[in-house]
């Protein structure tokens, strides 16, 4: 699942996500029926709306042995809230179905430790990196230090601790239009934080966190770089690509 | 006298002019992050803490479940005690009991501790209209009342003012009211604590009624427990010849046993202490000790209406600790004001649509929506409300309690998107439109994004698209 | 029809036919603290308290009456019926009003127990302990205790009390975290807590 903000606005993290799973021998493939997991309809309160796009998603991934996604969020929204949607619904073969689609879906770095196993993915990356664990993925589906550990194993990088990690970044979905003031000063405060690390390239595992905290690091010129976790873990030492 | 929350604003507005206060978000942030590390301190220190949370959960469900039963309990247990007891069905009829008993008495004024119950129902108002004047006793209740102001927090109603604004307080108003402050007071908070000590003691020892809620009633055995710090809960418990307390009907526990988990979860998770100063525990009258006239008054108001929702009744656990304020980013960035309710923060966000309905007004409405999920509050809480799912749940109702009407546009938009996500086709021809739509939204607006993020480049192709081309293969 | 009907009309309106499962409810946290060492719960008790700055004083039986007699001196002060202890120049609770005790500068009593995980003493107003005023509106607060009175937790301490009684549990001088959420001593309670911990009772 390549959630529909990578698939729109960042196909590099989709793209990044298939060599990764790939060099570490996972058959990948692409649903073309997929869409979103809901959660936009679902957090803004319109679980009606939300139906078919659930039906959809049941419908595209299944027969698949996993679901994963480059997005806590998104990964979070089948575990916890699918349910909700389908109960809406009022239709028991949905939720059958559902519930048993969300216990395929793993959130991208579940997925390498736990299911594959590995720590080091044979990642190069020689930037001072910060991580921010996005809420989603520390909290909804505590995927604890499993980011930290695979990024731990990069050759090259200089990982360097955010102050403040734990905190929301003050995204939250249409929060950040709904409430856009209280949302910048959420993101400045985060924004800050990640200014003070010296880091080059702060990394997360969700897309709309980084577009949020970006764009507010863009717009103060800070000159640090966003990249997903998937960015980050696909890049590979390059004298081993000039030695192929 | 206090203000009242009537006519606030919808959320994101008065968020705003909190949010561009600089010295109001100093105040916060020193605040919530002085508590944050003390709360952590102390529950780090408590191995079973994650145990006593779930027993917390679990106590607190179980009364809820079997509230008409608990509730002709503790009715009986009070009565044996000698307390009367009182059912009151909303504010009005709850304040019309307290003011009935203190003008029983001829009393022209009341001492309070500090009680939220009896600022949900407006009791200090409704009690200047029959003349009566009700002092807050509370040290942060003092400087709300003193200045005039509304109270922004649950547990420290005062937080968002400094010691400097409250000795300014404390210098201009007290004098009004009763004993004036020195005139030597320093913004030392030692000072300002005695200035206090001073200015009350002379109404603790000549009220004749004393007003107070209660954070725990025991059914088993008619007890009521006040929990607080300064001793002025003592001092109304004790002193006045006639204790009058209201306390909403969730506030029972079953068994007196049950206490060994509260008294634990409650002093941790609100002031970030091992136990806080005092206790105080009473069922009825105790023969020549204490008020030898003891009222209690049994509060709905809005209680059964969220009792009645299968998904929002977990708020009704709440033990009012404010620890989910304290750890709230979003509390921490607005104050408490910007919820336009004594319940502010995570808590106030549910429980006021709760109490109150959704789909009636603007403000109440607004709430739910205050709020990214982050999760922390959640995480904070002694009794496991899991706030996010009964956010999530709440705005449903809120775009359900709007159907029907004329859609507003973003209902239009959640539907043509339901529409468009419910196949991949259609969203790939959307998708050819998304880059134009991002370039668009550059020009002309999306502006409560862009005026202070940049939004990214729009990529090339979709995702969606280069797979179609490619397979995936990037060779 | 009354209120209370009404109100418990709509309580069970709202809870509805739904079954109503009692949740199983933990305990497992009463067994914390059951086994530590008497010396290391007495231990933990008086660094607790001394935590809250209130001064703890141990001493032997024989050595109360002493160690109350200079905690007091100089000081008006107040006992209540029942204290076994003698303090010297102390009045008697003869029912006072508040305003006489306030004129009062101290009192000495007993106490329930302790709690050493929180650093607690708890009185339920028996006999040595007074009405709840007297221990109240004084501004120094004497309060003797046994060793075998503390228990190590909050759990021990109200499966031990009894709740016919009425109860103050006190930690501390009176404080406030009212101003900047820092922590003040001294508000409307006694100012200072004086626990004597008397090792042999
Ligand atoms: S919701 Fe939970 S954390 Fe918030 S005030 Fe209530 S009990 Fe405390």
């Amino acid at each position: 699942m390549v959630t529909c903000i990578n698939d729109a606005l960042f196909p590099d993290t989709g793209r990044n996500v298939v060599r990764l799973l790939r060099r570490l021998g996972v058959e990948v493939d692409f649903p073309q029926a997929q869409t979103c997991c809901g959660q936009p309809m679902v957090n803004t309160g319109y679980l009606d709306e939300a139906v078919p796009v659930l039906r959809s998603f049941v419908r595209a991934f299944e027969g698949y042995d996993a679901v994963v996604t480059p997005s806590g969020s998104c990964a979070g929204s089948a575990r916890h809230q699918h349910d909700l949607v389908a109960r809406r619904s009022g239709d028991e073969g949905l939720r059958a179905a559902s519930r048993e689609t969300s216990q395929r879906v793993y959130e991208l770095s579940e997925f390498l430790v736990d299911v594959l196993g590995v720590e080091d993915v044979g990642a190069y990356f020689p930037h001072r990196v910060t991580y921010h664990p996005t809420c989603h993925s520390l909290r909804m589906l505590a995927v604890g230090d499993r980011p930290l550990r695979l990024l731990r194993h990069v050759r090259g990088i200089d990982l360097t601790d955010l102050p403040g990690a734990n905190e929301c970044c003050g995204f939250g979905g249409t929060f950040a239009m709904k409430n856009s003031d209280t949302s910048v000063a959420m993101g400045s405060d985060k924004a800050r934080h990640v200014r003070e690390t010296g880091a080059e390239v702060l990394v997360a595992g969700d897309r709309s966190c980084l577009t949020h905290v970006g764009g507010l690091l863009s717009r103060q010129r800070a000159g640090v770089r966003v990249m997903h976790l998937a960015d980050v873990l696909a890049q590979t030492e390059p004298s081993k690509v000039v030695a192929s | 006298m206090t203000g009242t929350f009537v006519g606030m604003p919808v959320f994101p507005k008065a968020a705003r002019e909190a949010v561009g206060d600089s010295q109001l978000r100093r105040n916060l942030a020193h605040a919530t992050g002085t508590i944050r590390a003390k709360r952590a301190a102390v529950v780090g220190e408590v191995e079973e803490w994650e145990e006593l949370r779930l027993a917390g959960a679990a106590i607190k469900e179980n009364v809820l479940l079997h509230l008409d039963e608990h509730l002709v309990r503790l009715e009986e247990s009070l009565t044996k005690a000698g307390a009367t007891v009182h059912w009151a069905s909303d504010a009005e009829e709850a304040c019309r009991i307290v003011g009935d008993i203190a003008a029983a008495h001829d009393a022209t004024e009341v001492v309070k501790v500090k009680s939220m119950a009896t600022q949900e129902i407006g009791l200090n108002e409704a009690l200047a209209a029959r003349g009566i004047d009700a002092w807050e006793t509370d040290l942060a209740e003092l400087i709300v009342q003193l200045g005039d102001d509304l109270s922004s927090h649950i547990l420290v109603p005062a937080i968002h003012r400094n010691r400097a604004e409250i000795r300014e307080i404390f210098a201009s108003a007290m004098g009004e009211v009763g004993r004036p402050a020195p005139d030597d007071l320093t913004d030392e908070p030692a000072r300002l604590a005695e200035a206090a000590r001073l200015h009350l003691r002379e109404k603790f020892l000549r009220a004749k009624v004393g007003v107070s809620g209660a954070n725990f009633a025991v059914a088993e055995t008619g007890s009521l427990v006040v929990v607080e710090s300064e001793g002025n809960g003592r001092m109304c418990l004790t002193l006045p010849e006639v204790l009058v307390s209201v306390v909403g009907i969730e506030k029972i526990l079953p068994t007196w046993d049950d206490l060994d988990v509260f008294l634990q979860l409650l002093p941790r998770s609100a002031t970030g202490e091992r136990m806080n100063p005092y206790t105080s525990v009473w069922s009825g009258v105790t023969p020549d000790d204490g008020p030898q006239e003891v009222h209690v008054v049994l509060l709905d108001n809005g209680r059964t209406r969220a009792l009645a929702d299968e998904v929002g009744r977990q708020a009704l656990r709440c033990i009012r600790c404010s620890a989910c304020l304290n750890v709230c980013p979003v509390y921490e960035r607005t104050g408490g004001h910007a919820y336009g309710s004594v319940y502010p923060g995570p808590i106030g966000a549910i429980l006021n649509p709760l109490l109150k309905g959704v789909g009636h007004d603007d403000q109440t409405d607004s709430l739910p929506y205050a709020s990214t999920l982050c999760g922390a509050c959640f995480e904070a809480c002694p009794v496991r409300i899991d706030i996010p799912s009964v956010l999530v749940e709440l705005r449903s109702q809120v775009v359900d309690a709007h159907r029907g009407g004329v859609p507003k546009p973003e209902a239009v938009a959640m539907k043509a998107a339901g529409a468009t996500l419910a196949s991949g086709r259609r969203l790939g021809l959307a998708e050819r439109l998304a880059g134009t739509g991002i370039r668009l939204a550059r020009r002309v607006g999306a502006r409560p994004w862009t005026q202070a993020r940049d939004l990214p480049d729009p990529p090339a192709e979709s995702f969606r698209a280069w797979w179609r081309r490619t397979g995936g293969d990037e060779r | 029809m009354s209120t209370r009907e009404e109100i418990l009309g709509r309580v069970r309106q709202a809870i509805g036919d739904t079954p109503r499962p009692t949740a199983e409810v933990p305990r497992g946290y009463r067994g914390v603290g059951e086994g530590l060492d008497r010396s290391a719960v007495l231990a933990r008790f008086v660094e607790r308290v001394e935590d809250y700055r209130a001064t703890v004083t141990r001493c032997r039986a024989a050595e109360v009456a002493e160690v109350l007699a200079a905690a007091v001196t100089g000081r008006s002060v107040v006992v209540p019926p029942g204290l076994p202890w003698p303090v010297p120049g102390s009045v008697d609770d003869t029912g006072q009003s508040a305003a006489e005790l306030d004129a009062i500068d101290a009192v000495v009593s007993a106490a329930a127990l302790g709690i050493a995980e929180t650093g607690t003493v708890v009185l339920d107003h028996g006999p040595g302990q007074g009405r709840r005023a007297l221990t109240l509106v004084p501004d120094l607060h004497v309060c003797v205790l046994g060793a075998a009175q503390v228990v190590a937790g909050v759990p021990q301490a109200v499966a031990r009390l009894d709740p016919a009684s009425p109860q103050t549990w006190i930690s501390g001088p009176s404080a406030t975290s009212d101003i900047e959420l820092d922590r003040v001593e001294g508000v409307h309670g006694p100012r200072t807590l004086h626990v004597v911990l008397v090792d042999d009772l």
